[in-house]
């Protein structure tokens, strides 16, 4: 799961991470009152979960209330990349001396976090990566003892800093750690960590990506959930907690397992066509999950067919058949529809589902050409 | 001779009165995996499946002299679970339970490292010799014996290729699923140095997918340490960047774990790529010559 910039802001100042003191609004007016009571110049910016707000013009300097106003009104309601902008972040404008980056990601080939800092702030650590990589400084983390303070003091001399900058970075990387470690984040970036013409630090941007699978024991995490950055399908999905991801195209798949949903996407696209989705109905393909996994591929308008694949594993291939002919009765559509189920009484299955006159093909390869063919009949 | 269990296996099954738990014990047991023991904390002294039940880890290796452990426990109880079975002195833990918090991975995989066991998982389905154990939940009378080593991230798809394989008269040595997360016990390299030293396994499938950099890594092992021939197949080549496919490991970040790379790394390690699924029965069929 991520969060907005102005949440993960709030949850590194719980931790004592300095982060600029300004607020959120969802009108012109508020973004109005917000910049008076910050008084001098601010800055108003997008609060969407993409990257390149700047670039889209969603980060904006405004020098009084009246202006402050102006730019939440440009703002807000603007698409960027796909995401509508309905809230935006004022903060102080601050006089920026330098910028650095400091960030920490889960290292999955080391099984271990990362901690990054590079001079190179502001700018996107890919592209640093990329072009100067010496820029760049890394500690290893032991998750077991924690960052130590030497990492942390190797990263702030590592990246130039002195003297009360060099100890204020250090402490502040602890804090972020301490974030990282108890917010159970996969990711947690401040970029730049800005440092002031007054010569302090000050973390002026802020992205944290949560572990879904750690939400059960962070319920003031789950509660930042933004419902409005989810479609309508999306939010069906977690309800039947299915695993689906919405996509361009036009065929629509259902699938058991991620791995081979996965392939199913592949070989529709091998065969020329496109996908509609990624579902993934998990293990046993129940009754009712193979319903609701219906009813939300078929809510996406641009379906023009739909690919069944189910191995029958456990679960035989017959029981499934039955499922989802019980299914189509209760989702009445006339989207056509192919069904390939591999595995335990596979041949069964089939007669099954020729019975009730559904297409239905032994290979993956064939099921998919079929499906293709129907999404182009259908357009 | 075998990778990981044989019949001479002393399994334990942790949760194994739970629902999960006691459907697959009944399907080990039936396979003719030798299950000696189950632990439920509380639940001592019952049977499952003709299966002795007991209250800790340590008490039924005491008891039974279990040297292996599948675990079925709930998400929330997992590092515990692994962590017990470690220190009871478990060898080899299985771990099925998916939606382990990936930061308790983290935490459980550095302590095992210092403890000696091997763990494979979480979120995988386990492992299966065919005719001889089967720990997880991977159906066994999709397999057959045979020359064939398996090796994969995912599960229903290990299941599809294992079945294309069996209907082609192809069987297999050892099929190992080692998960979709992103921190897993058992990487593919681990696996693959096993097929390799293993007599039974002549040929080697390696069924990866988007996300990390496993696939990588394997692919410099293979070109260094692997005289085996291997056939590969990399699922999610059409899955958009930041979308997680389900799997938690499966997801496209920063420009890395795309699957044109992971392609791109087995073709220079001298491994042949399907194109898709069905073709790798059918590669596998033309290279061991049936």
């Amino acid at each position: 799961m991520n969060i907005h910039e102005y949440q993960a802001k709030r949850l590194f100042s719980r931790f004592g991470v300095p982060v600029p003191q300004g607020d959120v609004a969802a009108a012109p007016a508020q973004a109005r009152a917000i910049a008076e009571r910050l008084g001098g110049r601010v800055v108003v910016k997008a609060q969407v979960l993409t990257g390149g707000r700047g670039k889209a013009g969603g980060v904006k300097l405004a020098a009084t209330p009246d202006e402050a106003e102006a730019r939440a009104r440009d703002i807000l309601g603007m698409d960027i990349r796909g995401h509508t902008v309905r809230q935006v972040l004022v903060d102080p404008a601050v006089a920026i001396a330098s910028e650095v980056y400091l960030g920490i990601v889960l290292d999955r080939g080391q099984r271990r976090s990362v901690v990054m800092a590079s001079r190179e702030g502001g700018v996107d650590i890919e592209e640093v990566a990329a072009t100067n990589p010496g820029a760049i400084k890394r500690v290893t983390v032991d998750p077991l003892i924690g960052l130590q303070p030497f990492q942390a003091r190797q990263l702030a001399f590592g990246i130039g800093l002195a003297g009360a900058q060099a100890a204020e970075f250090g402490d502040i990387a602890t804090r972020l750690y301490q974030a990282y470690q108890s917010l159970e984040a996969t990711l947690v970036e401040v970029n730049p960590l800005v440092v002031v013409a007054d010569g302090s630090l000050l973390a002026v941007d802020g992205k944290v990506n949560l572990d879904d699978n750690a939400l059960f024991r962070q319920p003031e995490i789950e509660a930042l959930r933004d419902p409005g950055e989810e479609t309508e399908a999306e939010r069906m999905a977690r309800a039947a907690e299915l695993s689906y991801v919405d996509l361009d195209g036009s065929i629509g798949c259902m699938v058991n397992g991620a791995g081979l949903a996965m392939a199913t996407m592949d070989v529709i696209k091998l065969c020329g066509g496109s996908p509609a989705n990624f579902l993934d109905i998990g293990g046993g393909a129940q009754a009712e999950k193979v319903e609701a996994a219906m009813r939300i591929i078929l809510s996406d308008r641009r379906v023009r067919s739909v690919l069944v694949n189910i191995f029958g594993g456990i679960t035989r291939g017959d029981e499934v058949a039955r499922g989802i002919l019980a299914a189509l009765r209760n989702v009445a559509t006339d989207v056509p529809f192919v069904v390939r189920i591999v595995g335990t009484n596979a041949a069964d299955a089939r007669a099954i589902l020729a019975d009730a006159n559904l297409p239905t093909a032994p290979t993956l390869f064939e099921a998919a050409q079929m499906a293709v063919a129907a999404a182009g009949a259908s357009a | 001779m075998s990778i990981y269990v044989d019949r001479q296996t002393r399994l334990l099954v942790q949760g194994i009165t739970g629902r999960e738990g006691a459907f697959h014990t009944r399907h080990m047991v039936s396979y003719g995996t030798p299950v000696v023991a189950g632990v439920t904390p509380g639940k001592a002294g019952e049977s499952v499946h003709g299966v002795p039940v007991y209250n800790t880890v340590r008490d039924a290796v005491d008891a039974t002299g279990a040297d292996a452990s599948v675990i079925y426990v709930p998400a929330r109880a997992t590092a515990d679970a692994i962590l017990e079975a470690a220190d009871a002195g478990i060898t080899l833990i299985v771990t099925i339970t998916e939606g382990v918090p990936v930061h308790d991975m983290l935490k459980v995989t550095n302590y095992l490292s210092d403890h000696g066991a091997t763990m494979i998982g979480p979120n995988c389905p386990g492992l299966i010799t065919p005719g001889q154990a089967k720990v997880g939940i991977i159906p066994g009378h999709i397999v057959r014996p045979g020359p064939v080593g398996l090796v994969s991230r995912s599960g229903t798809l290990t299941y599809e290729v294992l079945w294309a394989l069996t209907d082609r008269g192809i069987g297999q040595s050892t099929a190992v699923g080692i998960g979709g997360d992103p921190v897993q016990g058992t990487k593919f390299v681990d696996v693959l140095a096993r097929f390799q030293a293993d007599p039974a396994t002549d040929l080697i499938v390696l069924i990866g997918e988007i996300g990390g950099t496993d696939e990588e890594s394997a692919a410099v092992y293979i070109q260094a340490h692997i005289t085996k021939p291997v056939v590969g197949f990399i699922a999610g080549q059409t899955a958009p960047p930041g979308k997680r496919m389900g799997h938690a490991g499966a997801i496209i970040s920063g420009g890395t774990g795309t699957a044109a790379e992971k392609i791109a790394a087995f073709r220079a390690a001298g491994v042949e790529v399907a194109r898709h699924p069905d073709e790798i029965a059918e590669i596998v069929a033309r290279k061991i010559g049936c």
